[in-house]
Protein backbone atom coordinates (compact mmCIF):
# COMPACT_ATOMS: atom_id res chain seq x y z
CA UNK A 1 0.00 0.00 0.00
CA UNK A 2 1.03 3.29 -1.00
CA UNK A 3 1.70 5.85 1.79
CA UNK A 4 0.21 8.70 0.14
CA UNK A 5 -2.76 7.49 -1.92
CA UNK A 6 -4.61 10.41 -4.18
CA UNK A 7 -7.73 9.07 -5.94
CA UNK A 8 -9.87 10.52 -8.70
CA UNK A 9 -9.91 13.76 -7.16
CA UNK A 10 -11.50 16.98 -8.50
CA UNK A 11 -11.12 20.14 -7.00
CA UNK A 12 -12.68 23.50 -7.49
CA UNK A 13 -11.12 27.30 -7.33
CA UNK A 14 -14.52 28.91 -7.80
CA UNK A 15 -16.45 28.27 -11.28
CA UNK A 16 -12.76 27.09 -12.43
CA UNK A 17 -12.96 23.06 -12.10
CA UNK A 18 -9.01 22.61 -11.52
CA UNK A 19 -8.80 19.05 -10.94
CA UNK A 20 -10.60 16.64 -13.35
CA UNK A 21 -10.00 13.08 -11.61
CA UNK A 22 -6.46 13.30 -10.40
CA UNK A 23 -4.78 10.34 -9.41
CA UNK A 24 -1.36 9.93 -7.95
CA UNK A 25 0.60 7.53 -5.08
CA UNK A 26 3.64 8.30 -3.29
CA UNK A 27 5.78 5.02 -1.32
CA UNK A 28 7.27 5.42 1.38
CA UNK A 29 11.03 6.84 0.87
CA UNK A 30 10.34 7.87 -2.61
CA UNK A 31 10.48 11.24 -4.27
CA UNK A 32 8.15 11.43 -6.24
CA UNK A 33 7.55 14.66 -8.87
CA UNK A 34 4.81 16.60 -10.82
CA UNK A 35 5.45 18.53 -13.62
CA UNK A 36 3.37 20.09 -16.12
CA UNK A 37 2.83 23.72 -17.33
CA UNK A 38 1.45 26.94 -15.77
CA UNK A 39 -1.83 26.16 -14.60
CA UNK A 40 -2.08 22.45 -15.27
CA UNK A 41 -3.11 21.88 -11.41
CA UNK A 42 -0.05 21.41 -9.84
CA UNK A 43 -0.31 23.27 -6.73
CA UNK A 44 -3.71 22.87 -6.65
CA UNK A 45 -3.19 19.35 -6.45
CA UNK A 46 -0.74 19.65 -3.39
CA UNK A 47 -3.08 22.54 -1.67
CA UNK A 48 -6.02 19.56 -2.23
CA UNK A 49 -3.33 17.55 -0.48
CA UNK A 50 -2.88 19.57 2.04
CA UNK A 51 -6.45 20.56 2.80
CA UNK A 52 -6.13 24.16 1.86
CA UNK A 53 -8.61 22.97 -0.93
CA UNK A 54 -11.60 21.00 0.21
CA UNK A 55 -11.86 18.56 -3.11
CA UNK A 56 -15.13 18.45 -4.41
CA UNK A 57 -15.08 14.84 -5.30
CA UNK A 58 -12.07 12.08 -4.54
CA UNK A 59 -10.16 10.66 -1.77
CA UNK A 60 -7.02 11.29 -0.30
CA UNK A 61 -5.46 8.88 1.73
CA UNK A 62 -2.39 8.68 4.10
CA UNK A 63 -1.43 5.21 5.34
CA UNK A 64 -5.28 4.25 4.15
CA UNK A 65 -6.98 6.65 6.55
CA UNK A 66 -9.02 8.99 4.57
CA UNK A 67 -7.75 12.84 5.08
CA UNK A 68 -9.58 14.61 2.69
CA UNK A 69 -12.29 16.19 4.88
CA UNK A 70 -9.77 17.32 7.31
CA UNK A 71 -8.95 20.94 8.22
CA UNK A 72 -4.92 21.72 7.07
CA UNK A 73 -3.78 21.44 11.17
CA UNK A 74 -5.29 18.57 11.42
CA UNK A 75 -3.82 17.03 8.05
CA UNK A 76 -0.28 18.30 9.44
CA UNK A 77 -0.65 16.38 12.57
CA UNK A 78 -1.39 13.15 10.40
CA UNK A 79 1.89 13.91 9.04
CA UNK A 80 1.45 16.18 6.01
CA UNK A 81 3.51 19.16 5.33
CA UNK A 82 3.04 21.08 3.03
CA UNK A 83 6.02 23.74 1.94
CA UNK A 84 4.12 26.04 -0.20
CA UNK A 85 4.96 28.17 -3.18
CA UNK A 86 6.49 31.01 -2.44
CA UNK A 87 7.98 29.76 0.51
CA UNK A 88 5.36 31.27 2.84
CA UNK A 89 7.91 32.58 5.49
CA UNK A 90 6.78 34.68 8.00
CA UNK A 91 8.68 38.08 7.63
CA UNK A 92 8.04 39.30 10.63
CA UNK A 93 9.24 36.32 13.04
CA UNK A 94 12.73 35.43 13.42
CA UNK A 95 14.58 32.37 11.96
CA UNK A 96 14.64 30.65 14.67
CA UNK A 97 10.68 31.49 15.73
CA UNK A 98 10.07 30.58 11.93
CA UNK A 99 11.42 26.90 12.88
CA UNK A 100 9.77 26.47 15.92
CA UNK A 101 6.19 27.45 14.14
CA UNK A 102 7.45 24.63 12.05
CA UNK A 103 7.36 22.27 15.25
CA UNK A 104 4.01 24.08 16.58
CA UNK A 105 1.89 20.58 16.74
CA UNK A 106 4.90 18.70 18.60
CA UNK A 107 5.56 18.52 22.10
CA UNK A 108 8.85 16.49 22.54
CA UNK A 109 11.44 19.59 23.35
CA UNK A 110 14.27 17.20 23.48
CA UNK A 111 13.34 15.74 19.87
CA UNK A 112 12.34 19.47 18.51
CA UNK A 113 16.12 21.02 19.90
CA UNK A 114 17.77 17.66 18.07
CA UNK A 115 15.41 18.20 14.82
CA UNK A 116 16.82 21.89 15.25
CA UNK A 117 20.42 20.68 15.06
CA UNK A 118 19.96 18.77 12.52
CA UNK A 119 18.25 21.53 11.04
CA UNK A 120 21.17 23.80 11.21
CA UNK A 121 23.64 21.10 10.11
CA UNK A 122 22.29 20.97 7.00
CA UNK A 123 21.91 24.75 6.49
CA UNK A 124 24.63 26.54 8.59
CA UNK A 125 23.30 29.87 7.24
CA UNK A 126 20.20 29.60 8.76
CA UNK A 127 22.02 29.23 12.12
CA UNK A 128 24.08 32.68 11.36
CA UNK A 129 21.04 34.43 11.14
CA UNK A 130 18.75 32.86 13.87
CA UNK A 131 18.15 35.92 15.35
CA UNK A 132 17.27 37.78 12.05
CA UNK A 133 13.65 38.39 11.41
CA UNK A 134 12.57 35.67 8.40
CA UNK A 135 12.25 38.78 5.66
CA UNK A 136 15.54 39.69 5.52
CA UNK A 137 17.13 36.71 3.95
CA UNK A 138 18.06 36.27 0.65
CA UNK A 139 15.74 34.48 -1.52
CA UNK A 140 17.87 31.49 -1.44
CA UNK A 141 17.99 31.82 2.35
CA UNK A 142 14.17 31.97 2.96
CA UNK A 143 13.75 28.61 0.80
CA UNK A 144 16.12 26.60 3.05
CA UNK A 145 14.25 28.01 5.67
CA UNK A 146 11.20 27.20 4.28
CA UNK A 147 12.45 23.43 3.59
CA UNK A 148 13.93 23.32 7.10
CA UNK A 149 10.76 24.50 8.50
CA UNK A 150 8.83 21.96 7.18
CA UNK A 151 11.01 18.94 8.24
CA UNK A 152 10.87 20.79 11.56
CA UNK A 153 7.43 18.80 11.88
CA UNK A 154 8.88 15.46 11.09
CA UNK A 155 6.90 14.56 8.67
CA UNK A 156 5.69 11.71 7.04
CA UNK A 157 5.26 13.16 3.55
CA UNK A 158 6.76 16.62 2.49
CA UNK A 159 5.34 18.37 -0.37
CA UNK A 160 7.65 20.64 -2.22
CA UNK A 161 6.12 23.81 -4.22
CA UNK A 162 8.18 25.11 -6.61
CA UNK A 163 11.22 24.94 -4.73
CA UNK A 164 13.71 26.67 -7.23
CA UNK A 165 11.06 29.54 -7.52
CA UNK A 166 12.93 32.45 -8.48
CA UNK A 167 16.54 31.16 -7.36
CA UNK A 168 19.97 31.60 -8.93
CA UNK A 169 21.25 29.03 -10.94
CA UNK A 170 23.99 28.03 -8.32
CA UNK A 171 21.09 28.12 -5.84
CA UNK A 172 18.97 25.83 -7.95
CA UNK A 173 21.51 23.15 -7.86
CA UNK A 174 21.89 23.67 -4.37
CA UNK A 175 18.69 23.39 -3.31
CA UNK A 176 17.81 20.10 -5.52
CA UNK A 177 20.88 18.44 -3.63
CA UNK A 178 19.70 19.40 -0.79
CA UNK A 179 16.22 17.34 -1.95
CA UNK A 180 18.08 14.61 -2.51
CA UNK A 181 20.38 13.86 0.36
CA UNK A 182 17.44 14.70 2.94
CA UNK A 183 15.79 11.34 0.56
CA UNK A 184 18.75 9.59 0.95
CA UNK A 185 20.14 9.88 4.14
CA UNK A 186 17.16 10.64 6.03
CA UNK A 187 14.57 8.58 4.18
CA UNK A 188 12.48 11.73 3.49
CA UNK A 189 9.33 11.10 1.57
CA UNK A 190 8.49 13.67 -0.66
CA UNK A 191 6.06 14.79 -3.16
CA UNK A 192 7.63 17.28 -5.17
CA UNK A 193 6.15 20.25 -7.87
CA UNK A 194 8.76 21.80 -10.25
CA UNK A 195 8.57 24.35 -13.50
CA UNK A 196 12.21 23.00 -14.02
CA UNK A 197 11.14 19.64 -15.12
CA UNK A 198 14.54 18.67 -16.20
CA UNK A 199 16.08 19.27 -12.96
CA UNK A 200 13.12 17.44 -11.24
CA UNK A 201 13.34 14.25 -13.28
CA UNK A 202 16.81 13.80 -12.17
CA UNK A 203 16.17 13.54 -8.40
CA UNK A 204 13.23 11.99 -8.82
CA UNK A 205 12.06 8.14 -8.72
CA UNK A 206 8.91 8.47 -10.62
CA UNK A 207 6.95 11.33 -12.31
CA UNK A 208 3.59 12.47 -13.14
CA UNK A 209 3.24 14.83 -15.99
CA UNK A 210 -0.49 16.94 -15.40
CA UNK A 211 -1.99 18.49 -17.91
CA UNK A 212 -5.17 21.01 -17.49
CA UNK A 213 -6.14 19.09 -14.35
CA UNK A 214 -5.58 15.75 -15.75
CA UNK A 215 -2.94 13.20 -15.18
CA UNK A 216 -1.16 12.53 -18.89
CA UNK A 217 1.38 10.41 -18.28
CA UNK A 218 3.39 8.62 -15.62
CA UNK A 219 6.24 6.51 -15.02
CA UNK A 220 9.73 5.91 -13.34
CA UNK A 221 11.77 9.16 -14.31
CA UNK A 222 14.01 7.84 -16.26
CA UNK A 223 11.77 6.65 -18.54
CA UNK A 224 9.77 10.07 -19.01
CA UNK A 225 12.97 11.96 -19.68
CA UNK A 226 13.40 9.85 -22.58
CA UNK A 227 9.33 10.30 -23.82
CA UNK A 228 9.61 12.36 -26.98
CA UNK A 229 6.55 14.04 -26.05
CA UNK A 230 8.05 15.08 -22.68
CA UNK A 231 10.81 16.17 -24.69
CA UNK A 232 9.28 18.16 -26.54
CA UNK A 233 6.58 19.80 -24.03
CA UNK A 234 8.65 20.42 -20.95
CA UNK A 235 12.14 19.44 -21.46
CA UNK A 236 12.67 22.39 -23.93
CA UNK A 237 14.71 20.71 -26.42
CA UNK B 1 9.27 63.13 -14.71
CA UNK B 2 5.85 62.90 -14.19
CA UNK B 3 3.71 65.79 -13.80
CA UNK B 4 1.63 66.30 -10.93
CA UNK B 5 -2.13 66.66 -11.55
CA UNK B 6 -3.63 70.09 -10.61
CA UNK B 7 -6.11 68.10 -7.95
CA UNK B 8 -2.44 66.50 -7.05
CA UNK B 9 -1.18 69.74 -6.74
CA UNK B 10 -3.76 71.22 -4.37
CA UNK B 11 -4.13 68.23 -1.94
CA UNK B 12 -0.21 69.07 -1.31
CA UNK B 13 -0.74 72.56 -0.67
CA UNK B 14 -4.16 71.88 1.05
CA UNK B 15 -1.55 70.12 3.40
CA UNK B 16 0.87 72.26 3.77
CA UNK B 17 -1.25 74.68 4.97
CA UNK B 18 -2.94 72.80 7.51
CA UNK B 19 0.50 71.59 8.85
CA UNK B 20 1.36 75.38 9.15
CA UNK B 21 -1.81 75.99 10.89
CA UNK B 22 -1.75 73.19 12.93
CA UNK B 23 2.04 74.48 14.05
CA UNK B 24 1.01 77.46 14.66
CA UNK B 25 -1.58 76.48 17.15
CA UNK B 26 1.22 74.21 18.40
CA UNK B 27 3.02 77.14 19.53
CA UNK B 28 1.32 80.17 19.65
CA UNK B 29 -1.45 78.72 22.22
CA UNK B 30 1.31 77.40 24.73
CA UNK B 31 2.98 80.51 24.28
CA UNK B 32 0.16 82.70 25.52
CA UNK B 33 -1.13 80.49 28.69
CA UNK B 34 2.43 80.09 29.97
CA UNK B 35 2.96 83.45 29.32
CA UNK B 36 -0.50 84.43 31.61
CA UNK B 37 0.90 81.63 34.05
CA UNK B 38 -2.84 80.86 34.73
CA UNK B 39 -2.09 77.43 35.46
CA UNK B 40 1.50 76.24 37.70
CA UNK B 41 3.00 73.42 37.40
CA UNK B 42 1.09 71.33 39.89
CA UNK B 43 -2.22 71.85 37.40
CA UNK B 44 0.05 70.76 34.76
CA UNK B 45 1.18 67.69 36.68
CA UNK B 46 -2.50 66.79 37.66
CA UNK B 47 -3.33 67.19 33.88
CA UNK B 48 -0.59 64.57 33.01
CA UNK B 49 -1.69 62.51 35.52
CA UNK B 50 -5.50 62.36 34.68
CA UNK B 51 -4.94 62.35 30.92
CA UNK B 52 -2.61 59.11 31.60
CA UNK B 53 -5.32 57.16 33.81
CA UNK B 54 -7.74 57.96 31.08
CA UNK B 55 -5.27 56.68 28.40
CA UNK B 56 -4.62 53.74 30.31
CA UNK B 57 -8.19 52.73 29.51
CA UNK B 58 -7.84 54.01 26.01
CA UNK B 59 -5.15 51.46 25.37
CA UNK B 60 -6.54 48.64 26.89
CA UNK B 61 -9.71 48.95 24.73
CA UNK B 62 -7.48 49.70 21.63
CA UNK B 63 -5.59 46.56 22.15
CA UNK B 64 -8.56 44.77 21.19
CA UNK B 65 -8.85 46.71 18.38
CA UNK B 66 -5.20 46.23 17.24
CA UNK B 67 -5.00 42.24 17.97
CA UNK B 68 -8.18 41.88 15.73
CA UNK B 69 -7.40 43.83 13.16
CA UNK B 70 -4.04 42.08 13.44
CA UNK B 71 -5.59 39.11 12.57
CA UNK B 72 -8.69 40.03 10.39
CA UNK B 73 -7.92 42.93 8.86
CA UNK B 74 -11.02 44.15 9.99
CA UNK B 75 -12.04 46.88 12.54
CA UNK B 76 -14.21 45.29 14.95
CA UNK B 77 -16.61 48.72 15.77
CA UNK B 78 -18.98 46.75 18.48
CA UNK B 79 -15.65 46.52 20.48
CA UNK B 80 -16.81 49.63 22.22
CA UNK B 81 -19.76 47.57 23.17
CA UNK B 82 -17.76 44.47 24.42
CA UNK B 83 -16.30 47.03 27.35
CA UNK B 84 -19.80 48.30 28.07
CA UNK B 85 -20.66 44.75 28.54
CA UNK B 86 -18.04 44.36 30.53
CA UNK B 87 -18.80 47.63 33.03
CA UNK B 88 -22.37 46.55 33.25
CA UNK B 89 -22.05 42.41 34.32
CA UNK B 90 -19.56 43.93 36.57
CA UNK B 91 -21.94 46.18 38.08
CA UNK B 92 -24.62 43.64 38.82
CA UNK B 93 -21.53 41.76 40.79
CA UNK B 94 -20.54 44.76 42.48
CA UNK B 95 -24.40 45.58 43.38
CA UNK B 96 -24.95 42.38 45.06
CA UNK B 97 -21.37 42.34 46.85
CA UNK B 98 -22.14 46.11 47.93
CA UNK B 99 -25.62 45.06 49.14
CA UNK B 100 -24.40 41.97 50.90
CA UNK B 101 -21.69 44.56 52.71
CA UNK B 102 -18.63 42.43 51.67
CA UNK B 103 -16.76 45.83 49.96
CA UNK B 104 -16.62 47.71 53.39
CA UNK B 105 -13.32 46.01 54.86
CA UNK B 106 -9.82 46.74 53.11
CA UNK B 107 -9.99 42.88 52.33
CA UNK B 108 -13.59 42.85 51.48
CA UNK B 109 -12.69 45.11 48.80
CA UNK B 110 -9.84 43.60 47.32
CA UNK B 111 -11.39 40.52 47.46
CA UNK B 112 -14.65 42.27 45.89
CA UNK B 113 -12.39 43.94 43.31
CA UNK B 114 -10.75 40.39 42.26
CA UNK B 115 -14.55 39.17 42.11
CA UNK B 116 -16.13 42.28 40.34
CA UNK B 117 -13.44 41.79 37.81
CA UNK B 118 -13.70 38.37 36.86
CA UNK B 119 -17.13 38.81 36.68
CA UNK B 120 -16.60 41.13 34.20
CA UNK B 121 -13.97 39.35 32.18
CA UNK B 122 -16.17 36.20 31.98
CA UNK B 123 -19.05 38.29 30.39
CA UNK B 124 -16.91 40.80 28.41
CA UNK B 125 -14.98 37.41 26.73
CA UNK B 126 -18.42 35.96 26.39
CA UNK B 127 -20.21 38.63 24.70
CA UNK B 128 -16.30 39.14 22.03
CA UNK B 129 -16.57 35.35 21.33
CA UNK B 130 -20.04 34.81 20.48
CA UNK B 131 -19.51 38.25 18.19
CA UNK B 132 -16.57 36.38 16.03
CA UNK B 133 -19.03 32.81 16.04
CA UNK B 134 -22.22 34.49 15.27
CA UNK B 135 -21.38 37.94 13.06
CA UNK B 136 -18.28 37.57 11.79
CA UNK B 137 -17.30 34.19 11.21
CA UNK B 138 -19.90 33.27 8.96
CA UNK B 139 -18.81 36.23 6.88
CA UNK B 140 -14.98 35.53 6.83
CA UNK B 141 -14.71 35.67 3.04
CA UNK B 142 -17.19 38.29 2.62
CA UNK B 143 -15.88 41.86 0.57
CA UNK B 144 -14.34 43.88 3.90
CA UNK B 145 -17.51 46.35 3.66
CA UNK B 146 -19.85 43.44 4.77
CA UNK B 147 -18.43 42.52 8.19
CA UNK B 148 -17.80 46.16 8.63
CA UNK B 149 -21.44 47.22 8.02
CA UNK B 150 -22.13 43.72 10.48
CA UNK B 151 -20.15 45.29 13.45
CA UNK B 152 -21.78 48.39 13.33
CA UNK B 153 -25.34 46.26 13.50
CA UNK B 154 -24.03 44.12 16.30
CA UNK B 155 -22.84 47.61 18.23
CA UNK B 156 -26.80 48.84 18.60
CA UNK B 157 -27.85 45.14 18.72
CA UNK B 158 -25.54 45.32 22.16
CA UNK B 159 -26.70 48.56 23.19
CA UNK B 160 -30.08 48.59 23.01
CA UNK B 161 -30.22 44.87 24.04
CA UNK B 162 -28.64 46.38 27.23
CA UNK B 163 -30.79 49.05 26.96
CA UNK B 164 -33.80 46.56 26.92
CA UNK B 165 -33.09 44.37 29.72
CA UNK B 166 -31.42 46.56 32.00
CA UNK B 167 -33.22 50.18 31.01
CA UNK B 168 -31.80 52.96 29.53
CA UNK B 169 -31.02 54.57 32.56
CA UNK B 170 -27.75 55.63 34.57
CA UNK B 171 -26.53 52.61 37.14
CA UNK B 172 -24.67 53.55 39.75
CA UNK B 173 -21.44 51.70 40.68
CA UNK B 174 -21.18 50.77 44.78
CA UNK B 175 -18.21 53.22 46.31
CA UNK B 176 -15.18 51.15 47.59
CA UNK B 177 -14.07 53.25 50.44
CA UNK B 178 -10.34 51.24 49.77
CA UNK B 179 -10.27 53.59 46.86
CA UNK B 180 -11.46 56.97 48.15
CA UNK B 181 -9.31 60.18 48.43
CA UNK B 182 -5.98 60.33 47.00
CA UNK B 183 -2.21 60.45 47.58
CA UNK B 184 0.00 63.15 47.71
CA UNK B 185 3.56 63.75 46.27
CA UNK B 186 4.71 66.86 47.14
CA UNK B 187 1.78 69.38 46.29
CA UNK B 188 0.01 67.51 44.17
CA UNK B 189 -2.59 65.21 45.35
CA UNK B 190 -2.88 61.69 43.00
CA UNK B 191 -6.44 60.02 43.27
CA UNK B 192 -5.46 56.45 43.97
CA UNK B 193 -7.94 55.47 42.07
CA UNK B 194 -6.17 57.04 38.96
CA UNK B 195 -2.92 54.94 40.26
CA UNK B 196 -4.66 51.90 40.81
CA UNK B 197 -5.93 51.75 37.02
CA UNK B 198 -2.46 52.85 35.40
CA UNK B 199 -0.86 50.29 37.55
CA UNK B 200 -3.20 47.75 36.30
CA UNK B 201 -3.37 49.05 32.79
CA UNK B 202 0.44 48.70 33.05
CA UNK B 203 0.85 45.28 34.37
CA UNK B 204 -1.77 44.16 31.85
CA UNK B 205 -0.09 45.57 28.80
CA UNK B 206 3.05 44.22 30.07
CA UNK B 207 1.48 40.71 30.20
CA UNK B 208 -0.04 41.00 27.24
CA UNK B 209 3.30 41.79 25.12
CA UNK B 210 5.01 39.01 26.57
CA UNK B 211 2.69 36.92 25.90
CA UNK B 212 2.53 37.69 22.41
CA UNK B 213 6.71 37.58 21.80
CA UNK B 214 7.19 34.92 23.82
CA UNK B 215 4.97 32.30 24.49
CA UNK B 216 3.90 29.70 21.92
CA UNK B 217 0.32 30.61 21.35
CA UNK B 218 1.30 34.01 21.27
CA UNK B 219 3.98 32.94 17.92
CA UNK B 220 0.99 31.63 16.46
CA UNK B 221 -0.79 34.62 16.67
CA UNK B 222 1.87 36.70 14.85
CA UNK B 223 2.08 33.60 12.41
CA UNK B 224 -1.91 34.11 11.60
CA UNK B 225 -1.80 37.48 11.76
CA UNK B 226 1.69 37.59 8.72
CA UNK B 227 -0.05 35.10 6.69
CA UNK B 228 -3.62 32.45 7.62
CA UNK B 229 -3.06 29.95 5.28
CA UNK B 230 0.71 29.07 5.96
CA UNK B 231 0.18 29.19 9.19
CA UNK B 232 -2.79 26.70 8.59
CA UNK B 233 0.39 24.12 6.89
CA UNK B 234 2.47 24.76 9.96
CA UNK B 235 -0.46 22.99 12.04
CA UNK B 236 -1.95 26.16 13.38
CA UNK B 237 -5.63 26.00 14.13
CA UNK B 238 -6.86 29.54 12.43
CA UNK B 239 -9.88 29.47 13.85
CA UNK B 240 -8.89 28.82 17.50
CA UNK B 241 -6.13 31.11 16.84
CA UNK B 242 -8.93 33.82 15.83
CA UNK B 243 -11.34 33.18 19.28
CA UNK B 244 -8.43 33.75 21.15
CA UNK B 245 -7.31 36.74 20.11
CA UNK B 246 -11.05 37.78 20.59
CA UNK B 247 -10.88 36.29 23.93
CA UNK B 248 -8.12 38.47 24.67
CA UNK B 249 -9.51 41.47 23.06
CA UNK B 250 -12.75 40.83 25.26
CA UNK B 251 -10.82 40.27 28.66
CA UNK B 252 -8.83 43.20 28.04
CA UNK B 253 -11.77 45.29 27.32
CA UNK B 254 -13.43 43.85 30.71
CA UNK B 255 -10.94 45.18 32.78
CA UNK B 256 -11.01 48.67 31.49
CA UNK B 257 -14.66 48.70 31.79
CA UNK B 258 -14.72 47.49 35.59
CA UNK B 259 -11.55 50.55 35.40
CA UNK B 260 -14.01 53.10 33.55
CA UNK B 261 -16.66 52.58 36.49
CA UNK B 262 -14.32 52.77 38.97
CA UNK B 263 -13.59 56.46 38.05
CA UNK B 264 -17.35 57.73 36.68
CA UNK B 265 -18.78 55.24 39.39
CA UNK B 266 -21.86 54.78 36.79
CA UNK B 267 -22.93 52.65 34.43
CA UNK B 268 -25.27 53.17 31.41
CA UNK B 269 -26.26 51.38 28.29
CA UNK B 270 -23.87 53.72 25.79
CA UNK B 271 -21.16 54.41 27.48
CA UNK B 272 -19.11 51.95 25.24
CA UNK B 273 -19.99 54.48 22.35
CA UNK B 274 -16.91 57.27 23.08
CA UNK B 275 -14.52 55.29 24.67
CA UNK B 276 -14.92 52.92 22.04
CA UNK B 277 -14.34 55.64 19.34
CA UNK B 278 -11.55 57.02 21.52
CA UNK B 279 -9.62 53.49 21.56
CA UNK B 280 -10.05 52.95 17.89
CA UNK B 281 -8.28 56.53 17.71
CA UNK B 282 -5.77 55.46 20.10
CA UNK B 283 -4.76 52.35 17.97
CA UNK B 284 -4.78 54.19 14.16
CA UNK B 285 -2.61 56.91 15.96
CA UNK B 286 -0.20 54.21 17.57
CA UNK B 287 -0.34 51.84 14.36
CA UNK B 288 -3.13 49.36 14.03
CA UNK B 289 -1.92 46.40 14.06
CA UNK B 290 0.44 47.00 16.18
CA UNK B 291 0.53 45.90 19.97
CA UNK B 292 2.79 48.46 21.58
CA UNK B 293 1.61 51.26 19.45
CA UNK B 294 -2.12 50.86 20.99
CA UNK B 295 -0.74 51.30 24.07
CA UNK B 296 1.62 54.25 23.31
CA UNK B 297 -1.42 55.42 21.53
CA UNK B 298 -4.11 55.02 24.00
CA UNK B 299 -1.93 57.08 26.50
CA UNK B 300 -0.78 59.37 23.93
CA UNK B 301 -4.17 60.15 23.65
CA UNK B 302 -4.96 60.11 26.72
CA UNK B 303 -2.74 62.92 27.76
CA UNK B 304 -3.22 64.98 25.03
CA UNK B 305 -6.87 65.06 25.16
CA UNK B 306 -6.08 66.36 29.00
CA UNK B 307 -3.69 68.43 28.29
CA UNK B 308 -5.01 70.20 25.23
CA UNK B 309 -7.46 72.26 25.77
CA UNK B 310 -5.54 74.15 28.50
CA UNK B 311 -2.14 73.77 26.84
CA UNK B 312 -3.71 74.56 23.54
CA UNK B 313 -6.84 76.39 22.87
CA UNK B 314 -7.01 78.15 25.89
CA UNK B 315 -4.35 80.15 24.63
CA UNK B 316 -5.78 81.50 21.92
CA UNK B 317 -8.73 82.41 23.82
CA UNK B 318 -11.37 79.88 22.81
CA UNK B 319 -13.87 80.49 25.93
CA UNK B 320 -14.45 76.56 26.91
CA UNK B 321 -11.76 74.86 25.70
CA UNK B 322 -12.26 72.32 28.22
CA UNK B 323 -15.67 71.28 26.09
CA UNK B 324 -13.36 71.07 23.32
CA UNK B 325 -11.32 67.55 24.24
CA UNK B 326 -13.26 65.98 22.38
CA UNK B 327 -12.69 67.72 19.56
CA UNK B 328 -8.70 67.75 19.85
CA UNK B 329 -8.84 64.00 19.99
CA UNK B 330 -10.43 63.40 16.81
CA UNK B 331 -8.81 66.49 15.24
CA UNK B 332 -5.21 64.34 16.05
CA UNK B 333 -6.88 61.12 14.48
CA UNK B 334 -8.02 63.28 10.99
CA UNK B 335 -3.61 64.88 11.54
CA UNK B 336 -2.68 61.42 11.53
CA UNK B 337 -4.34 60.44 9.14
CA UNK B 338 -3.34 63.22 6.65
CA UNK B 339 -0.17 63.15 7.72
CA UNK B 340 1.01 59.21 8.83
CA UNK B 341 -1.70 56.86 7.99
CA UNK B 342 0.56 53.98 9.35
CA UNK B 343 0.68 55.83 12.66
CA UNK B 344 3.00 56.26 15.24
CA UNK B 345 4.92 52.76 15.11
CA UNK B 346 3.67 51.65 12.14
CA UNK B 347 4.87 50.14 9.02
CA UNK B 348 4.04 50.25 5.43
CA UNK B 349 3.96 46.47 4.96
CA UNK B 350 3.90 45.22 1.40
CA UNK B 351 0.44 43.92 0.70
CA UNK B 352 0.97 39.99 1.29
CA UNK B 353 0.66 37.91 -2.38
CA UNK B 354 -2.67 36.93 -3.07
Amino acid sequence: MALLEVHDVHSHYGNIHALKGVSLTVDEGEIVTLIGANGAGKSTTLRTISGLIRPSAGSVRLGGRDIAALKPHAIVAEGVVHVPEGRGIFARLTVDENLSIGAFIRSDAAGIAADLERVFESFPRLKERRRQAGGTLSGGEQQMLAIGRGLMARPRVLLLDEPSMGLAPILVEEIFTIIRRLNAEEGTTILLVEQNALAALDVAHRGYVLETGVVRLSGPAGDLKRDPAVIEAYLGV
Amino acid sequence: MRRSTTGEQLATAMRWLTAIAVVGVLIYGPFQILRSGKYGPENWIAFVIFGLSQGSLYALIALGYTLVYGILRMINFAHGEVFMSGAYIGFFAADALNRAGRLDSTGGALLGLAVITLVAVAGSTTIAVLLERIAYRPLRRAPRLVPLITAIGASLFLQYTFSGLFGSGLRTYPTIDLLKGSFRVGSVPILKVHVLVFVAAVGLMTALYLFVQRTRAGRAMRAVSEDKDTAALMGINVDGVIVQTFMLGGALAGVAGVLHALIYGQVVFNMGFQPGLKAFTAAVLGGIGNVPGAMLGGLFLGVVESLGPALFLEGLGIPAPHQLKDAIAFSLLVLVLVFRPTGILGERVAEKRA
